[in-house]
């Protein structure tokens, strides 16, 4: 049981149960889709871009609650940010989800997601869920067209 | 109740998995996975070992006596294949990687020699990937239309659709003979007759059946029937089609190479007999070895034997799971084997398979390779606990408050 708060945090749980930005958003200027092929986790992520700033987000899908309240809690932080520094939270979670990255030692720019996030590292087969979000929020901002998949960025 | 615990030495089958006894994050490991792989009992493991050890060299072109030793032990494996699943010559009997292999062989001899623009191959909606995609790609290929059974809400095919289906067109059915998403056991006997009765020969993915049930594909009057070693307690890495002997004569090799040829000339290459055509290059020849091995032992326990013990399994599973709060049993088919596939409301099958995975329970989570089945029902995964003759019903309760737990953690 403690292993697993380590890994299912408060934070995540409740996050899961109560997504933030979990809707359809009319205004987006931008609409990207991300896979995990390997468990048919699905996130529709929409943004709306005012010039290089992201004045609002939002997301649908389908997902485990790693995946979804990662969702919630990445649409979150980076609304109102801009695109340089969502990119930099991308790479920072992404140093975090691999174990790289001590939020409690190293400078980053994730606030309580790190902290929510920080065992995720520990359950490999978890690390994708966690990520998922985070990878299509990286493809909107670069505006590819493509869907992202997870099985793409890593190998 | 009998209890086919009394004839079932559950504690001296158990003895012969070493990975049984191990733990995992301190916990026994209660394996409920074996729809993915089944563990190996020791005697496959030596044997193996002991070909290395003892015996290893390339077969069928040695003079010497290790090769023969070698080309002697693999020939015989051989032969317990074609025992065990009744065929009428050895050299029905391929070699293969596993199943997906088999299926690929056949969809690609059969597919170029047989299908045309315009034809029809028959699979059906509960099929895993394998038995999908080497047909999608021959239909690409060929210009040929892909016909898909139907399956119910119990998750059984609709039988009267594949009557519907089956024409002048048809010129192939490909089907499991148990589901690896559903657990339905399927009417294979009855689907090959009716494609007979057309003149379509028929294809079985016995992946799933080749391990539960006893198979006899003369009894069947299947085509072609192809399974893996590794569902079976052998090695990974090793399968066989069984293909009747008319077939495998007519069709073209699939690959070229070595050991599939009689002589070779620049102007022109003949190939070699059955069963060696169709096997080229150096096979697996310790997982050939190993395969044999598995065979042995599952025969020494029964394999009625084996599918009256895991049925007791499934219906204290079905019951037990079925009977906790939220739980929804996707695949429940009148005859099924093996297979528990369900969801549990509002939380996601990756969630379960991690939280029981801390408690030491190994299941499967996701679409398990079937996600035209899951889309059928509707849901995105599912988690799948799947039995072996080495399960037990207390296994099964720790899975039921492995469940509980679940939900104390999420719900």
């Amino acid at each position: 049981m403690d292993n697993l708060k380590e890994l299912y945090t408060e934070v995540i749980t409740f996050h899961n149960k109560k997504p933030r930005n979990f809707r359809r958003l009319e205004s987006a200027t931008r609409e990207q889709e991300g896979y995990n092929p390997l468990c048919g986790d699905q996130i529709t992520l929409y943004l709306e871009m005012d010039g290089e700033t992201i004045r609002d987000i939002a997301f649908q899908g389908d997902g485990c609650s790693i995946s979804r309240a990662a969702a919630s809690m990445m649409t979150s932080a980076v609304k109102g940010r801009n695109r340089a520094e969502a990119e930099e939270m991308f790479s920072e979670f992404h140093r975090l989800a691999k174990g790289e990255l001590d939020p409690d030692t190293q400078p980053h720019h994730l606030g309580h997601v790190a902290t929510a996030f920080s065992n995720v590292h520990k359950y490999p087969a978890r690390v994708k869920c966690a990520s998922l979000a985070w990878h299509t929020l990286h493809a909107a901002l670069e505006g590819s067209d493509e869907a992202v998949s997870t099985e793409r960025e890593e190998r | 109740m009998t209890d086919n615990l009394e004839t079932f030495d559950i504690g001296r089958v158990r003895a012969d998995f070493p990975i049984l006894r191990r733990e995992v994050y301190g916990r026994p490991l209660i394996y409920l996975d074996n729809a993915a792989t089944s563990q190996k009992p020791q005697s496959v493991i030596e044997r193996i070992e002991r070909y290395y050890r003892e015996e290893n060299a390339n077969i069928h072109r040695g003079v010497h006596y290790l090769s023969q030793l070698a080309t002697r032990e693999y020939e015989s494996a051989r032969v317990k294949i074609k025992r065990f699943i009744n065929a009428g010559d050895a050299h029905e009997i391929i070699f293969t990687r596993g199943t997906t292999e088999g299926i690929n062989l056949v969809a690609f001899s059969y597919g170029r020699k047989h299908v045309r623009e315009g034809d029809e191959v028959i699979i059906s909606a509960m099929e895993h990937h394998s038995n999908i995609v080497p047909w999608q790609m021959l239909c690409e290929y060929t210009g040929a239309k892909l016909r898909v059974i139907p399956i119910n809400d119990d998750g059984e095919l609709i039988m009267d659709e594949y009557a519907r289906m089956l024409g002048p067109r048809t010129k192939i059915v490909a089907v499991n003979h148990i589901s690896n998403a559903l657990g339905t056991v399927n009417p294979v006997k009855r689907i090959v007759e009716m494609a007979h009765s057309q003149d379509v020969p028929v294809l079985i993915d016995g992946a799933q059946a080749a391990p539960h049930l006893a198979v006899d594909v003369r009894d069947l009057d299947c085509d072609f029937y192809v399974f893996s070693g590794h569902k079976m307690c052998g090695p990974t890495g090793v399968g066989a089609l069984y293909g009747k002997t008319e077939w495998l004569n007519t069709l073209p090799p699939w690959q070229g190479g070595g050991d599939m040829i009689a002589s070779v000339d620049f102007d022109k290459t003949t190939y070699n007999a059955l069963p060696y055509k169709f096997e080229a290059g150096t096979p697996n020849i310790a997982g050939g070895i190993g395969l044999g091995a598995a065979i042995d032992y599952l025969t020494g326990i029964g394999l009625d034997r084996i599918a009256a013990y895991e049925h007791e399994l499934l219906d204290y599973a079905t019951e037990t799971i079925g009977a906790i709060n939220g739980v929804r049993i996707i695949g429940t088919a009148r005859e099924k084997a093996s297979v528990l596939s369900f969801t549990l409301a509002g939380i996601h099958p990756h969630d379960i398979g991690t939280i029981l995975d801390q408690e030491g329970i190994a299941v499967r989570a996701g679409h398990h390779c079937a996600q035209p089945v899951m889309k059928r029902f509707k849901v995105p995964a599912t988690v799948r606990a799947s039995f072996a003759f080495y399960n037990t019903k207390a296994e099964i309760d720790a899975l039921a408050e492995g469940i509980h737990r679940v939900v104390e953690v999420l719900g």
